[in-house]
């Protein structure tokens, strides 16, 4: 457990001083929030409607582009090697390595999804299930691109390949974040979808961590 | 008497061994083939609702079936491969996933076939068909992942974690899918929902199903002979191979 | 004590070694040599059990290390090719976090009297991007002394951009580790010098 934080700590550290790689990503996800208006017309209702799958979408997009920084910079300096030669649980440190990146990459998407929702005119409710919808979904995105990150570790193809391994497992977590917000604007109540994406965090959770500590050694080989 | 199945596993004896099947089973396949074919296109009637049209189910459907079993199989000797490091199983896995592939690709393209004359369109979002989609990026993404990494070994492995992560998220994919594609749809717009079946219909279809799985067996026959070529060619028993 | 047993070495598609084996046992040092690429740092790797070997088996103190696990993780230290050091944070912040993670506690004073010994007292609060080759290995290299508990010491050219006086230091350290009643695997380029101590040397032949 000690190692987890001690993990969690640096990495929050060298992104303190590296704001560059956070606020890029974080940059991202609002331009491309921003593009669909452009690109789909101002209509007011149409833009309300699309709102839930847009938002997610540059969630899902900006989550996916950070992956490869989450053991990327580690591969490179040689940190990796050392991380899996300790003396503790891999998973641990796993678990420290992805919550250190969704505290960057993540949260920060969650706090200002509302703000774009107000851009596309959703409904105080819809706006706090949107919020809601993240906050449970995006560590479910870090925890899962987490093994997809760990499978690539210098490897040809780079952010491409990543996504393209990613992406078809990010689709449950989409298809219920979204699902979530559309219930709420409807009225529909959306407790079952919350429950579901939880679920989902749920087996990430349990899931994800191991997979990815036996990517990791698979790379280093 | 007792087969010593262990004397196959090493890609060396099971080089010749797969190389004496293939024949047998493309024979079976086209055998099958044509007999599922002229049941399904000449002997079964025409759908009451349908015509003619959805005659294509009796490819799209075995096609469908196999493009799910075919990556169940590659995930379990993927998987094998990586608990036992036995080269073999590896060498199956990768031997599988483009006919694998192949199948989801025609499972889509028949899909959107029969959609034209049933519902107007060249592509309805239902939940198999989207389903069938996804299953075809994580077959690319099996083979991509392979094919990125040099080293065969690492290869293996790291395809072969994929391949099982995939193989635990199916369930959910297609569950998730299916939620989606009910939440969106008022009335169910599913091109799957196969006519009742007469008994000849049904007939027609195993024919073919049984057909598929003979040509997909011939084609990871011969597709791991290849591979074993390739990975095995600096080896000692290769070179006696070459010799002779 | 640690055994290496017939080990194969498989890199891509060349052999580099087969038919591998030495022993190691208390206050003993193997020296690993060989040209480039003729899989120093690979041997060194199994050793570690970062690397699977093709065939054999890498045994400490009898057990398997594949069967060890972190039993065996918590007696060797391994200093690869690449330092290990993160750019952004500074030697202290670096050795710190490695320690830390090794189990090994040690206090603020301690830490910089260790990078001060190693020549860094100017330097040990800058980032490590800013440092020089030479100092960076020696930052990495300040681990060893903290790391008397751990039985076997892997180094991958640890020599590599030494100065003279660091490489004396280095020497030093080695030999304590040795009459301490550990073990070191090392490889290197230089000739180096262990007096007093029992040092093999592994000769490696290259691709055949």
């Amino acid at each position: 457990m000690a190692g987890c934080l001690a993990v969690v700590a640096r990495d929050l550290l060298i992104a303190l001083r590296h704001r560059s790689d956070v606020l890029t990503t974080f940059f991202f996800f609002v331009i491309v929030v921003s593009l669909f208006p452009l690109g789909v017309g101002p209509e007011p209702d149409t833009l309300r409607e699309i709102a839930p799958g847009v938002v997610w979408v540059a969630a899902l997009l900006a989550a996916m582009l950070s992956l490869a920084r989450m053991f990327g910079a580690d591969y490179a300096d040689g940190t990796l090697e050392q991380l899996v030669l300790t003396p503790q649980p891999l998973v641990v440190l796993v678990l420290g390595k992805v919550a250190a990146h969704w505290l960057t990459t993540g949260l920060p998407l969650v706090l200002f999804a509302p703000v774009l929702g107000l851009q596309f005119d959703l409904s105080a409710d819809s706006l706090v299930v949107l919020l809601l919808s993240l906050l449970i979904g995006t560590p479910a995105l870090s925890l899962i691109g987490a093994v997809g990150a760990a499978l690539t570790l210098g490897v040809r193809g780079g952010a491409a390949l990543t996504s393209l391994l990613v992406l078809p497992l990010y689709v449950p977590v989409l298809i219920f974040g979204t699902g979530a917000v559309v219930a709420a604007a409807t009225g529909a109540g959306a407790a079952g979808h919350l429950s579901l994406l939880g679920a989902m965090l749920m087996i990430a959770l349990a899931f994800a961590p191991w997979a990815t500590a036996v990517a990791l050694k698979i790379s280093l080989e | 008497m007792a087969i010593n199945w262990f004397k196959y596993s090493s890609p060396q004896t099971f080089y010749p061994l797969a190389g004496k099947m293939v024949p047998l089973f493309m024979v079976a396949a086209a055998a099958l083939g044509i007999a599922g074919l002229y049941v399904g296109l000449f002997f079964a009637p025409a759908d009451f609702q349908q015509g003619e049209a959805y005659r294509i189910i009796f490819i799209h459907v075995p096609a469908a079936w196999m493009s799910m079993f075919i990556y169940l199989v590659m995930a379990f000797w993927a998987g094998i491969g990586l608990a036992f490091n036995t080269r073999l199983s590896s060498m199956m896995a990768h031997a599988l996933a483009p006919t694998g592939a192949l199948m989801t690709f025609i499972a889509l393209w028949t899909g959107s076939l029969w959609g034209k004359p049933t519902w107007g369109t060249w592509w309805v979002w239902d939940a198999r068909l989207t389903s069938e989609l996804i299953l075809l990026f994580l077959y690319i993404g099996y083979m991509s992942l392979a094919a990125a990494i040099d080293d065969p070994r690492r290869a293996d492995k790291a395809s072969a974690l994929l391949a099982l992560v995939g193989v635990v998220n199916i369930p959910i994919i297609y569950f998730s899918v299916q939620w989606w594609n009910t939440l969106h749809q008022g009335a169910s717009v599913s091109i799957s929902r196969a006519p009742s079946m007469a008994s000849t219909m049904l007939a027609g279809m195993l024919l073919m199903v049984f057909a598929f799985w003979s040509y997909s067996i011939a084609a990871a026959l011969m597709r791991v002979r290849i591979v074993i070529l390739e990975r095995e060619r600096n080896s000692v028993w290769m070179k006696e191979l070459n010799k002779s | 004590m640690l055994e290496a047993s017939q080990i194969e070495c498989v890199r891509g598609s060349r052999r580099l070694f087969r038919n591998l084996s030495f022993r190691l046992e208390a206050h003993q040092a193997l020296r690993v040599r060989g040209e480039n690429g003729s899989g120093k740092t690979s041997l060194l790797r199994i050793v570690a059990g970062l690397s699977p070997a093709e065939s054999g088996s890498v045994s400490w103190n009898e057990g398997n290390i594949r069967a060890l696990g972190e039993d065996y993780l918590r007696d060797l230290l391994f200093l690869g090719h690449s330092n290990g050091l993160k750019d952004d944070l500074s030697p202290v912040e670096n050795l710190r976090f490695a320690l830390s993670l090794a189990g090994a506690g040690a206090d603020e004073l301690t830490l910089r009297a260790t990078l001060a010994e190693q020549g860094l007292a100017a330097i040990t609060d800058l980032p490590v991007k800013l440092l020089s080759q030479g100092q960076k290995r020696r930052v990495a290299l300040a681990r060893l002394s903290f790391s008397a508990q751990k039985p076997l010491w892997v180094l991958d050219e640890p020599f590599v951009a030494l100065d003279a006086a660091s490489v004396d230091r280095l020497a030093n350290t080695i030999t304590g580790q040795l009459q301490r009643g550990g073990m070191v695997i090392f490889t290197t380029h230089q000739e180096v010098d262990l007096p007093g101590t029992a040092m093999r040397t592994l000769e490696l032949e290259g691709v055949h």
